[in-house]
């Protein structure tokens, strides 16, 4: 038993479990629909929905056959490939150049400032429909529809924007007297920013690369205008099913394989007033 | 100031100047010769441009105009990362991701010193500074006075001919910066370079340095050793920032040499003349509070004020006293605590009794 302070009245304590059964509600509220759609990934006939034998806890009614319909299909297997090489791709160029524009963003002398930060961020906040028919319109030219290259920079100028903001709040607790320190102790800038800059940014750095993976990962909108068959990563594979109205198979994986990104990116897309996709 | 092209100047400030906004001058023609081994503290209070200067010569600040040289060289246009100077910093500005052992190699590694060396030299001014057994903390597992001679070990180490020093002890509560006085000290001499020191500290700067140069408004004000700058403030302000004063407002009676006859509301006395006195002008005679004794006494005197008693504070080691003048001007004064500091009623009349020598009459103004 909790012991609580003297003065505690009846109400005081039954506030104080209200609000834990309240906050757990709220938890449940949130996880449910995810929770709920997991056990559906195995079940053995083609319908999005519960059947009496998976109620009954049947073991006849579950099956791994949709896991292994994707993993025995190649361009499945491609689409997962090209989403992983893409992400990757794209992540590490947003990480480099985000994490060099937030340096630079943070400098007391940077003039211009908020004009270059909200475009740098505009890629959050201008519908995805916008910048992916903007795009084509622009790769056109460059002959750049439907290239690994091309998508690759479109998810990198998405992914920027988290690393900017993961890279700036972690530079705003960043003592500009270490830097010059370790000027006056004989590195030079270059040096002083990896040894110095850079271990201690690094928590926002990789975050922020994290985000920009999963935004590439999960990014679809971009995916349909500037992709090609070929090079169509695994999101963009899970839509054509739907406009066809047939049943995909692996649509229902979907949920499964990317709840968690949508769990951990959810709270960004809040504060960036992304409209959701 | 004297401005002879000495053989052994090492340091050298030749009218330098400093505007941020090409309107204003935040320090306003600064001249100073520093020799090798000195310790010089820049004293003043904040916003005096004390700390522009240093980091001038740090090379943090561009220099708007004039000329700084170490050893007869300009180093107005070598970067900060190649003028080898050691600096410390109030706040420490110790790398946290590396153990105190790391950070010290740092400079070290820099300047691409093979590694057995690096560990020899760590190990040596980690027992310098009597840290020995903390190389392998994080600075964050450190107290403050520990950090504190973690920077000055990492200043040093590299062996600089000139370590700057940014109020290195204002973090600290007052029994660790006694104690680190006397260590920044110890140092200094037994390694013998130079240290430029800025703190606003004048208690700090008066026990610690061999000159002090006070600054006020971007102007050096006076520059010269503690006793003297105590003892003889070229003018008000020094009289004034340093340490305690009294000022009996009057008017220049006459002035004979180095004296003057100063007429006060309470009678007249004789003082010491600055240069810029002028007969019949008003005038301000400044005496420290422990210069101050009271009737009777064996002491000889030269000056006598007829004041009334105010208020007395026991301090401890010794008592303060509260008085006016008739005009209304406040005079402290400073009595060791023993049998023979007096007791007074309040409102009673009192005789101040003191030397013309330990009285300085300036210009009002």
């Amino acid at each position: 038993m909790k012991r609580f302070p003297e003065y505690f009245t009846f109400w005081h304590i039954a506030g104080h479990y209200g609000l834990r059964v309240f906050a757990f509600l709220v938890l449940l509220f949130l996880m449910l629909p995810i929770l709920v759609i997991m056990p559906l990934s195995f079940n053995a006939e083609p319908f999005f929905t519960f059947t009496e034998g998976m109620l009954a806890l049947d073991a006849e009614a579950y099956s791994i056959r949709w896991y292994q319909e994707i993993l025995d299909d190649q361009k499945w297997l491609l689409a997962i490939r090209n989403s992983f090489v893409v992400g990757f791709a794209a992540a590490t160029i947003a990480t480099v150049l985000g994490t060099v524009a937030a340096v630079g963003l943070s400098s007391p002398w940077m003039p211009y400032k908020r004009i270059i930060t909200a475009l740098l961020l505009s890629p959050m906040i201008v519908p995805l429909i916008i910048i992916a028919a903007g795009m084509f319109f622009f790769y056109t030219q460059f002959n750049l529809v439907g290239t690994y290259g091309g998508l690759i920079i479109a998810h990198a100028a998405l992914g920027v924007p988290f690393v900017i903001i993961t890279v700036t709040a972690t530079l705003s607790g960043f003592d500009r007297s270490l830097f010059v320190a370790g000027l006056s102790l004989g590195a030079s800038p270059v040096k002083v920013f990896w040894d110095v800059v850079i271990p201690l940014i690094r928590p926002g750095v990789i975050s922020g690369g994290l985000f920009a993976f999963v935004t590439s990962f999960d990014e679809v909108v971009l995916v349909l205008f500037l992709a090609a068959p070929n090079n169509a990563p695994f999101r963009a594979r899970c839509f054509p099913g739907c406009a066809n109205r047939s049943i995909q198979p692996s649509l229902r994986l979907r949920p499964c394989l990317s709840c968690s990104r949508r769990r951990c990116c959810s709270h960004w897309k809040r504060c960036a007033d992304v409209p959701q996709r | 100031m004297m401005k002879d092209l000495n053989i052994d100047t090492f340091l050298k400030f030749d009218d330098v100047k400093k505007s941020y906004d090409q309107k204003n001058l935040v320090v306003k023609g600064f001249n100073m010769d520093v020799q090798e081994g000195e310790f010089i503290t820049l004293l003043g209070p904040s916003g005096s441009g004390k700390t522009t200067v240093l980091m001038m010569l740090a090379g943090f600040e561009s220099v708007t105009s004039g000329d700084i040289a170490i050893a007869g060289k300009s180093i107005n246009r070598t970067a900060p990362y190649r003028r080898n100077i050691g600096m410390v910093f109030q706040n420490y500005a110790l790398f946290p991701h590396m153990t105190v052992a790391e950070n010290l190699a740092y400079p070290l590694a820099v300047r691409k010193m093979p590694k057995d060396k690096i560990k020899a030299q760590v190990a040596e001014y980690l027992n310098l500074v009597e840290l020995s057994a903390f190389g392998d903390r994080r600075p964050g597992q450190l107290s403050g006075g520990q950090r504190q001679r973690v920077a000055l070990a990492r200043a040093m180490i590299f062996e600089p001919t000139l370590i700057l020093m940014d109020e290195p002890l204002g973090a600290l509560d007052k029994n660790l910066r006694e104690q680190m006085q006397y260590e920044i000290t110890r140092l200094h001499k037994q390694m013998g370079f130079t240290v430029i020191y800025v703190t606003h500290d004048q208690a700090e700067a008066l026990s610690m340095s061999s000159r002090i140069a006070v600054f006020n408004d971007g102007v050096v004000q006076q520059c010269a050793p503690p006793a003297e700058l105590y003892e003889r403030p070229a003018n008000a302000f020094v009289a004034d920032f340093i340490g305690e004063n009294n000022f009996v407002p009057g008017r220049v009676e006459s002035i004979d040499g180095a004296t003057a006859k100063i007429v006060t509301d309470g009678g007249t006395i004789v003082a010491q003349a600055t240069a810029d006195l002028t007969v019949g002008g008003a005038c301000r005679v400044s005496v420290r509070p422990e210069k101050l004794f009271f009737p009777p006494s064996t002491h000889a005197h030269d000056n006598a004020l007829t004041v009334r008693f105010e208020t007395r504070i026991y301090v401890g080691d010794f008592i303060r006293y509260y008085f006016k003048l008739p005009d209304g001007t406040d005079i402290i004064v400073k009595i060791l605590n023993d049998l023979s500091a007096p007791e007074f009623t309040d409102g009673a009349e009192a005789q101040l009794l003191w030397l013309a020598s330990d009285c300085i009459a300036f210009q009002a103004g």
